[in-house]
């Protein structure tokens, strides 16, 4: 990243280049400046990022080409049902796109990220691929015990890779690194929650993907900057509708989506863009064990979410919890197409939503949609429902 | 073309024992249902721990057998839109949306009315989908559900790790306190052994069925007459009268090796079968490949619920590690695709295949994400001829029976041309070295 970027808005244009970018230059200039740094891959959703920091190495997450690439190789292998993302990774592997990766993470969210982990063993076979279980007993005692060996399962395949074991100290310090990171994440997103005339959603989005690339620290430091400048930022709120997007948790909406969402009508007040990034409602806290604090924090201070099948609450609950906090008018339930999970919840929410009489809207998008206007027309016809109701 | 008689199909004694003891079946949980009977629980077929539900005195419900059988009986369509009316995706997997449909139809299907759940046992062996499924069926019938979360294998050399066993034999123990409370009745761990010991000789059998399948002509088609004997090895698997159906079913199957007889007249291509089957048009689509005197010798599907041919045993003094290892490891569904290619290879190799035949399914991506890849890996690093073919399982939608026959004929006339030129497929694949599971290809 370029030194001197000061403007939230210089700051928003950069990152954007960032994650636009899909040869992940800046990876690739930040690995020829530290020669023996390693580079592990996170397909979402969430992620043990501190385990890999901790290990020495660069997380880096992998969402896919978005409207930016062209599938050539990849649906050879996987069938025109099954989500982009899926696919649109695959390329970039297939590509080479993804050759400065040493390791990748693939996690138990759905069937398709699952076989994918297997197709990339077998076509990239000196990459280190590994699937992580998460569990889904969270009500169990056991839950916790379980996922505490599978981290440390995990630890062991990334110290092969970083070449170094991994310290307590290592841990501590990278879950406290991670927490000051996803606290300044949460401060930006409840400021725009509150003022989301100041924060649109197409200027949040990439600046906080940005940190899913480049080096924590130097993100942290950006992040530093462009609150201050959000926070200086000044503008009366127009008439639009105050909604909450959810179902876009995994492959990720084009950005020009989302501005579109916003030009047709909507303040976002909250979503689920890069959830497994920002995975915790409070810090993991320090003390104690490191590996089973994080393994504690996934079970009891987590997001709730799609690919986590947490029976303690239902999931249409904690969302219409979250309409009633932010005072949203509506919900725009914004999934990828073939997307299985989001997909099975939409019914649900659907159910939740009707009975207490939020309006919602569902839209299906393609990570590699470039054309905008049936959504434009979808959305704003909704808002004048609303508005003019 | 050598085409044989359309319809010609193997009918024994094992078909009919099966309509009818399936029959009771449905018969028993229409009773239960209309007049009550023993608690409904309902469970997944992949790996299924159907020992502890039988040793409890529960009745086995299995959504998936139910939803297969309306999509069987030409029936599934109208309780698949009536799902897609609540906003269900067209995208989701049918099977869920015809169990849906069917729940909200009032538990009746038009060959069984089913009791509603006193337990909801979401085993998650491997497929995703089951945690939406069974967390639908949980908000919309108010039962109380249990999460048996079934780590994936994550590594193939290794197998579950002995943490993996602990952490299922762990949530056993509290699914048993589950049931307890339930059923009102503390375990009787005598009668677990004894349901066990029943499943270990029924898995027996069937894994020596499934062996028998080797010889040449194959006694029985491993895809399409496999299917049959799937219903009672879910349903009935653990009680006197699935074993005896076992032992009948072994004796005919010995009975047709010993008499060289086939479930066609001539067997002309020995074929596996990766993927399950299009339900609602399992005749027309078994008579495509009956006409070319193709045969099922193993089939991937037929061991969704269970891995028996592999050595696999339960074991009446270790119930629930045995349970626990039948769920971890002994099944299809909680192995990866790479683990599946072994498998199919081993198949192609030791049962003595011509080709490889993948019915992709929309429906369930658990085994159709990938096989894309499947075919590369087994046309380009193995050499087996391989033929994709795609529809569904449940939705009839999908089905397109002339473009179907259009490309099954059209690879049998290039697998004739292959055979009659003289290239056995077992020499390109002797030629390979390439071993998924350890990670070394291309
Ligand atoms: S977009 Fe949905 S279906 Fe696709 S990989 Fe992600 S979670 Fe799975
Ligand atoms: S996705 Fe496949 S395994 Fe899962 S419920 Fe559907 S058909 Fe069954």
């Amino acid at each position: 990243m370029r030194a001197g970027v000061e403007t939230a808005e210089e700051i928003v244009a950069r990152c954007r280049e960032v994650v636009e970018d899909l040869s992940f230059q800046t990876v690739r200039e930040w690995k020829a400046q530290h020669p023996k740094a390693r580079v592990v891959g996170c397909y979402p959703v969430y992620s043990p990022v501190e385990l890999i920091h901790a290990a020495g190495i660069l997380p880096v997450g992998i969402f896919g080409g978005g409207n930016q690439i062209e599938i050539a190789h990849a649906d050879a292998r996987f069938q025109s049902f099954v989500c982009s993302i899926v696919k649109s990774t695959l390329e970039l592997g297939l590509t080479g796109r993804l050759d400065f990766l040493d390791g990748i993470l693939f996690h138990s969210i759905c069937d398709p990220a699952r076989n994918l982990a297997s197709v990339f063993q077998r076509n990239f076979p000196s990459l280190h691929v590994d699937y992580i279980h998460f569990p889904q007993n969270l009500a169990s005692p056991l839950a916790e015990v379980y996922l505490t060996q599978e981290y440390r399962r995990v630890l062991r395949g990334l110290e092969k890779i970083g070449g170094q074991p991994v310290t307590e100290e290592a841990l501590v310090q990278a879950i406290s690194t991670m927490n000051r990171w996803r606290s300044l994440v949460r401060e930006l997103y409840t400021l725009r929650a509150l003022q989301p005339h100041l924060l649109p959603a197409a200027e949040l989005y990439p600046v906080i993907r940005a940190g899913t690339v480049l080096p924590v620290q130097e993100h942290i430091r950006l992040l530093e900057i462009f609150l201050e400048g959000v926070r200086r930022r000044e503008g009366k709120p127009k008439d639009r509708i105050r909604v909450l997007v959810e179902g876009s948790f995994c492959e990720q909406p084009p950005i020009d989506l989302i501005a579109c969402l916003e030009e047709a009508g909507c303040y976002v007040l909250d979503d689920d863009f890069l959830l497994g990034w920002r995975w915790f409602l409070e810090d993991v806290p320090i003390d104690g064990d490191p590996v089973q604090a994080l393994a504690r924090a996934y079970i009891h201070r987590s997001v709730y979410s799609p690919t986590k099948h947490d029976l303690r609450r239902r999931k249409s609950d904690h969302l219409l919890e979250k309409v009633r906090t932010l005072g949203a008018d509506a919900v725009v339930v914004l999934i990828p197409k073939f997307c299985e999970p989001a997909l099975f919840d939409y019914p649900l929410y659907r159910r939740a939503l009707e009975e207490a009489r939020v309006p919602h809207l569902f839209v299906e998008y393609e990570e590699k949609m470039w054309i905008f206007d049936r959504v434009r027309t979808e959305v704003e016809t909704f808002v004048e429902s609303l508005l003019f109701d | 073309m050598a085409q044989q008689a359309m319809g010609s199909r193997y009918q024994g004694r094992i078909h009919l024992l099966q309509k009818e003891l399936m029959g009771q079946y449905f018969q028993e949980l229409t009773q239960a249902a209309e007049n009550g009977g023993p608690p409904a629980a309902y469970m997944l077929i992949s790996g299924n721990p159907v020992e502890l539900v039988r040793a409890f005195g529960m009745l086995p419900v299995y959504p998936e057998v139910n939803a297969l059988q309306l999509a069987v009986k030409k029936e599934s369509l109208p309780y698949i839109l009536l799902a897609e009316q609540m906003g269900y995706s067209v995208d989701n997997c049918a099977y869920v949306k015809a169990d849906i449909g069917l729940f909200f139809n009032g538990l009746r299907a038009p060959f069984a009315t089913f009791p509603k759940p006193t337990l909801i046992l979401c085993n998650y062996v491997g497929c995703n989908v089951y945690l939406n499924w069974f967390e639908h069926l949980a908000e919309y019938t108010g039962a109380t559900i249990f999460p048996l979360d079934i780590p994936f294998i994550r590594d193939p050399a290794q197998g579950p790790s002995e943490e993996d066993v602990a952490y299922v034999v762990g949530q056993l123990e509290e699914l048993i306190a589950v049931c307890e409370r339930l059923t009102g009745r503390p375990l009787d761990w005598e009668r677990l052994k004894e349901v066990v010991r029943l499943s270990q000789q029924t898995g027996q059998l069937w894994a020596e069925i499934k062996h028998l399948t080797k010889n040449k002509p194959c006694p029985l088609d491993a895809y399409f007459d496999a299917v049959t004997l799937m219903g009672p090895l879910y349903c009935l698997r653990g009680t006197e009268e699935g074993l005896a159906f076992f032992e009948e079913a072994y004796r005919e199957v010995e009975e047709r090796v010993r008499h060289n007889i086939g479930p066609i007249p001539e067997e002309r291509f020995r074929i596996v079968v990766e993927g399950p089957p299009p339900w609602p048009y399992l005749r027309t689509f078994r008579d495509l490949f009956a006409r070319w005197g193709a045969v099922a010798v193993a089939s991937t599907y037929s061991t969704v619920g269970g891995m028996w041919e592999f050595g696999f045993a339960h074991d009446p003094e270790k119930p629930l590690e045995s349970i626990a290892m039948h769920m971890l490891y002994w099944n299809l569904t909680n192995r990866s695709l790479l683990l599946r290619y072994q498998q199919i290879r081993r198949y192609i190799e030791e049962w003595e295949a011509d080709a490889l035949v993948i019915h992709s399914v929309k429906s369930c991506r658990l085994f159709s994400a990938g096989q894309g890849d499947m075919r590369e890996y087994f046309t380009k690093e193995l050499g087996v001829p391989t033929l994709l073919l795609e529809s569904d399982l449940e939705d009839p939608r999908y089905f397109s029976e002339a473009q179907m026959r259009n490309r099954i004929d059209a690879f049998f006339e290039s697998l004739e041309h292959r055979k009659i030129r003289g290239h056995p497929v077992e020499a390109a694949v002797q030629h390979s070295n390439f071993s998924p599971g350890e990670g070394e290809a291309r």
